[in-house]
């Protein structure tokens, strides 16, 4: 973890001694105890934990979603912490992509106008030999003008991972992005986020709790009671399974 | 069951306020007519009841001519002073006093203006001392004839006191006088519901308020100790005879009041119909908030289903729900309008110069009709989406929400099916073909255009919402604004078609009004060859009148080739009342007033002649030589012999009468007059000349005849304008209509702003996208509510193509108006459910639950 703090180049995102208390006195919950992490650039990291880990909060910190209680918070070189609602929709806007679990695409518009949506808002047009590019890898060029509901889960899901890479941001977060989805179409899209991560050098941090998609990534950070316990390079769905049945043993957390 | 209903009912209490305020303000309108009216008709039989408390009982002439309050003022027919003796000699008598009271004593005020009482009578009277009820204030009672008292609420609305010489206007042109004393009423008032009284000595109200010496037209009798009013009544009634109208002060008085309150129902009448047109609107309005909040539920409710509940329950839910809604929205309404009506009722009070109000009472009809309306609307308009919750399969419980578009064919086929209803009543009612009920079938078909409109609307809202939007679409929040206001067109279809009601009204009444107006303006521009016009604006049921003897100053100012002084009033003729004009000037209405002869001579009149228009010959089946008894308002009847028929023309009145006809009118002096000059001479020098003969005649004035007939035309400005103010109440339900759709669907896609906002859309942006949304929903309701209205305004100006409204207007920049009104409609209503789209929190927003 600590090893790559030396690199010239600074992390796609960065998170120092990051804390997130929810509510105080007897309700308190503490979902992020110090957690300091970083996210190079061209890697695809997958976040482990199991529910109430506070891996999702950790991304949410991370993407400028949700506010840090103590910390600080880096999207390449901008400091998210203490952005307004301003600069965190521009943060958004240029430099993160999303792609959420369900409800991902705007039903009322094309598949294509969903994936060019991000330029469309921040009134940029997209590079056209990038967006060929994107539309091949997603392989959905037959069905641009499809509306979501003409279209499958596996097929949505695709359109939502070619609008996160369109405007090629610095990174791409993914909440659970095969959690709706059935192992055929899950996989499809985790080989073309790792496609897009080995080919094309797109950051992308993914939280997940299922073993086989967290073998997808290049390294596996694993969270347990709002702290990193663990990690795994190039990792395979078998040493994630293994790790989580650690995690599961109380006495190997201190570990 | 009910525990669910009212726990769902609770979760959801904000999307239902805005729904609940539209029932809101429609029973406000109800129960508000209600209390008005009650309130209103309480204070009038207070006012009658000590108006004629001093009355036991009074005798009066039969009238020649009955007239109602709303038609014009009721003369009174004068008898000799011998009658009050005869009644001094009946026993049980102990007091008779001839007394003169009569409508139509105008002071003129400092200003020099006549002072107006904006519809209660101004009387003219004979002082017959102070009483329990009238009391001199200051000075002493009138003793000489060029001597008078007035109330004290005409001096202070005319600036005059004691002391001051004054000119009044009486049956006789304006003559001078000197205020003597001014009186008030017991309770400290100074007027009895807005009345101005002069009172002059006997001799003097005779010959000015009646115009004959020696008579009066009231006897008030007092009746001696132990004997009762009624029998007194009875023995005087059959010392008179038949020729007198006798009696008791209690009766008077009741039968004044109901004069008046007939004049309240017909107020009563015009807010009733207002609130149902708001009513209408608020069906609308609740109808999609069902809807929405069914559609919103689809899951709850097929959990409901499949754990048991039936599909009965489930809409007996729904309709549980709208009982509550109904229920407390008719709460606060009847609370609303019980001061609105208060409220109401006293700006009448002030208005019409402090009548003393009965206290504020909610009479049994208020309460009635504010339930009855708010609860049936309520339910009735929840029922359709309560059948529709019913019909959800417990299987949508699992599965992902899917609510494909249902097809469009069943509701486009009822609203064709509704709108043709529409059309074919409409075409019955104006075309005359509805025997009887004329109006009610207008409503009927306007109600039912309205409605079936409203179902075609979602099938026109695709293309229309598209076009609409295209203005929009280069800019990313405005082209998903657009997409969103095209995404249900049923709730789109409803929420548009609300604002459509009120749009359609004001559009069609604006063109029915125009086309009238610029009609009969331009058909006088064609026709009257007058240069100057002698006329004054009427302030009351009474015609403004000016002195005879300047129609013959008039005619002798050089350049002046014809005066035609006009006299009107209600004369019965078969049995029926009916207006007739008297000219000074026959022959003026071939030459002035461009009117062509059908049968016999329209040049002349002699003394017993009578000319009539061809619609009144035809319809009343005479002809050249036929013989017309008439009955004016004084005198015996008349005999007239048709000399002449006229071309009927929206210009020329039913029938003309010689000028010496108008000595048996109420009013024996002409209200307007028309003056035509002699080639080449320029109107500037004939006007100040007749300016100065009218200097004694302040209810009239002299202008050419552009600014005549503008005049005339803008009287129906007045009108409109009201119109126009009550029917925003329609307009504004509609804007909550906006909001609450708004809302509800901001509501609904809390997950997809989520969305946007995660990938960079600004607080702005989404803002812009909602206004956009509405901006486009209320066009849309707007452009329908214009289309509809100018086809039915079109459609009721085809039907009085007779009456002689040719030309059809559609007021463009009216309309244009509208349309921009809407757009900023759409922008006010957009604003709240925009701020509520901003502030959504992103994370809230898309993370899962």
């Amino acid at each position: 973890m600590t090893a790559t703090t030396g690199q010239p180049a600074p992390a796609a995102a960065r998170a120092s001694d990051v804390w997130k208390v929810y509510g105080s006195g007897e309700a308190q919950v503490i979902a992020l105890r110090g957690v300091s992490a970083e996210f190079e650039r061209g890697r695809f990291t997958a976040i482990m934990g199991p529910s109430g880990s506070g891996k999702s909060t950790l991304m949410h910190c991370l993407a400028g979603l949700d506010s840090v209680t103590r910390g600080t918070v880096h999207v390449g070189d901008t400091t998210v912490t203490g952005l307004g609602d301003t600069g965190l929709t521009k943060l958004r806007r240029d430099k993160v992509g999303f792609i959420f679990q369900q409800f991902n695409l705007l039903p009322t518009l094309t598949a294509k106008e969903n994936i060019l949506l991000p330029l469309s808002i921040a009134g940029r047009k997209p590079d056209p030999a990038w967006y060929d590019v994107v539309i091949d890898t997603v392989g959905l060029r037959d069905r641009l003008d499809h509306r979501p509901a003409q279209l499958s889960g596996g097929q949505q899901q695709r359109v939502a991972c070619a609008r996160a890479l369109v405007s090629r941001p610095e990174v791409i977060f993914a909440d659970e992005p095969t959690g709706n989805l059935d192992s055929r179409s899950g996989a499809e899209v985790l080989n073309f986020l790792r496609n897009s991560v080995r080919e094309h050098g797109q950051t992308i941090v993914m939280v997940t709790h299922d073993p086989t998609a967290a073998a997808y990534a290049d390294r596996v950070v694993f969270l347990a009671d709002g702290q990193i316990v663990s990690e795994l390079i190039e990792p395979t769905a078998d040493t994630v399974l293994d790790t989580m049945k650690k995690l599961d043993t109380p006495a190997e957390v201190t570990g | 069951m009910f525990r669910a209903t009212l726990k769902s009912l609770l979760a959801r209490k904000v999307r239902l306020v805005l729904s609940g305020l539209a029932v809101v303000l429609g029973v406000m309108f109800v129960s508000g007519a209600f209390v008005l009216t009650d309130t209103l008709g309480r204070s009038f039989d207070s006012i009658f009841a000590d108006a004629y408390a001093e009355v036991d009982v009074n005798v009066a002439a039969k009238p020649k001519l009955a007239v109602s309050e709303m038609e014009g003022e009721q003369v009174q027919a004068p008898f000799p002073a011998g009658t009050v003796e005869t009644v001094r000699g009946v026993p049980g008598v102990a007091e008779a006093t001839g007394t003169v009271v009569a409508d139509g004593a105008r002071l003129i005020g400092s200003n020099g203006k006549v002072v107006t009482s904006f519809g209660p009578p101004q009387l003219g009277g004979n002082w017959v001392g102070e009483s329990d009820l009238v009391q001199l204030r200051e000075g002493r009672e009138p003793r000489a004839d060029d001597e008078i008292v007035i109330n004290k609420g005409l001096a202070t609305a005319g600036k005059v006191a004691v002391g001051d010489r004054v000119g009044v206007l009486t049956l006789a042109p304006k003559e001078e006088f000197t205020i003597v004393g001014v009186f008030g009423y017991s309770g400290d008032r100074d007027s009895l519901g807005g009345v101005n009284e002069v009172m002059f000595t006997t001799p003097a109200a005779q010959r000015l308020m009646l115009g004959e010496p020696d008579v009066f037209n009231n006897v008030v009798v007092k009746s001696a100790p132990g004997v009762s009013d009624e029998s007194l009544r009875d023995s005087v009634a059959a010392a008179l005879g038949d020729d007198y109208v006798v009696k008791t002060g209690e009766q008077l008085s009741a039968d004044a009041a109901a004069g008046l309150k007939e004049g309240l129902t017909f107020f009563n009448r015009i807010l009733l119909g207002f609130a149902a047109v708001a009513l209408l609107v608020g069906t609308f309005l609740i109808l999609n908030t069902f809807s929405i909040i069914v559609a919103q539920r689809t899951r709850e409710l097929a959990l409901l289903r499949a754990v048991g509940a039936s599909g009965k329950q489930i809409i007996g839910s729904v309709v549980l729900e709208a009982i509550a809604v109904g229920l407390i929205a008719s709460v606060l309404g009847l609370a609303a309008g019980i001061g609105v009506g208060a409220l109401l009722a006293y700006l009448f009070s002030t208005f019409a110069g402090g009548l003393s109000l009965a206290g504020v009472a909610v009479p049994a009809s208020a309460v009635i009709g504010a339930f009855a309306v708010g609860m049936v609307i309520t339910v009735v308009a929840a029922l359709l989406p309560a059948l529709r919750a019913a019909r959800i399969p417990p299987i949508a419980a699992m599965q992902d929400v899917a609510t494909p578009d249902r097809p469009l064919t069943k509701v486009t086929v009822a609203g064709a099916l509704v709108t043709a209803i529409g059309a074919a009543l409409l075409f019955l009612g104006l075309g005359g073909h509805a025997s009887g009920n004329t109006l009610a079938t207008i409503l009927g078909g306007v109600l039912f255009a309205f409605i079936g409109v409203a179902l075609l609307t979602p099938l026109i809202s695709r293309p229309v919402v598209a076009v609409l939007g295209a203005v929009f679409s280069g800019w990313v929040p405005g082209k998903l604004g657009r997409l969103n206001s095209g995404r249900n067109p049923r709730r789109t279809a409803i929420t548009a078609a609300a604002l459509m009601v009120g749009i359609a009204l004001v559009t069609g009444i604006t063109v029915i009004l125009d086309s009238a107006k610029s009609s009969i303006s331009g058909l006088a521009q064609d026709t009257v060859k007058a240069e100057l016009v002698i006329a004054g604006a009427q302030t009351g049921p009474r015609l403004p009148s000016f002195d005879p003897a300047v129609l013959e100053e008039a005619k002798a100012i050089p350049g002046v080739r014809i005066v035609d002084g006009q006299y009107a009033d209600m004369a019965e003729i078969g049995g029926e009342r009916t207006w007739v004009g008297a000219a000074t000037e026959p022959s003026a209405m071939r030459q002035v007033y461009g009117a062509t002869a059908t049968a016999g001579d329209i040049d002349r009149l002699a003394a017993g002649q009578m000319m009539v228009s061809s619609d009144t010959a035809e319809s009343r089946g005479w002809s050249i030589g036929s013989t017309v008894p008439v009955q004016f308002a004084r005198g015996e009847a008349q005999t007239y012999t048709v000399t002449g028929i006229y071309e009927s023309s929206p210009l020329l009145g039913p029938m003309l009468l010689p000028a010496d006809a108008a000595r048996n009118f109420s009013v024996q002096q002409p209200f307007q007059a028309f003056i035509q000059l002699e080639p080449g001479t320029r109107v500037a020098d004939v006007l100040p000349r007749v300016e100065a003969l009218l200097a004694d005649s302040p209810e009239v004035s002299v202008a050419d005849r552009d600014a005549f007939i503008e005049q005339q035309a803008s009287q129906l400005d007045g009108l409109l304008r009201m119109i126009q103010i009550l029917l925003a109440l329609a307009i504004v339900i509609a804007v909550l209509g906006i909001i609450n759709t708004l809302a509800l669907s901001v509501l609904e896609r809390t997950r997809e702003l989520g969305l946007l906002r995660a990938i960079g859309l600004r607080r702005s942006q989404t803002m812009g996208m909602i206004t956009v949304e509405a901006v486009v929903i209320s066009l849309f309701g707007a452009l329908l509510g214009v289309a509809v209205g100018a086809s039915l305004g079109a459609a009721v100006v085809e039907a009085l193509r007779d009456e002689g409204i040719s030309k059809l207007v559609l007021p463009w920049g009216q309309m244009g108006v509208f349309l921009g009104l809407a757009a900023l409609i759409g922008v006010v209503a957009a604003v709240l459910p925009a701020i509520r789209a901003a502030r959504i929190n992103v994370l809230g927003a898309i993370a899962h639950d």
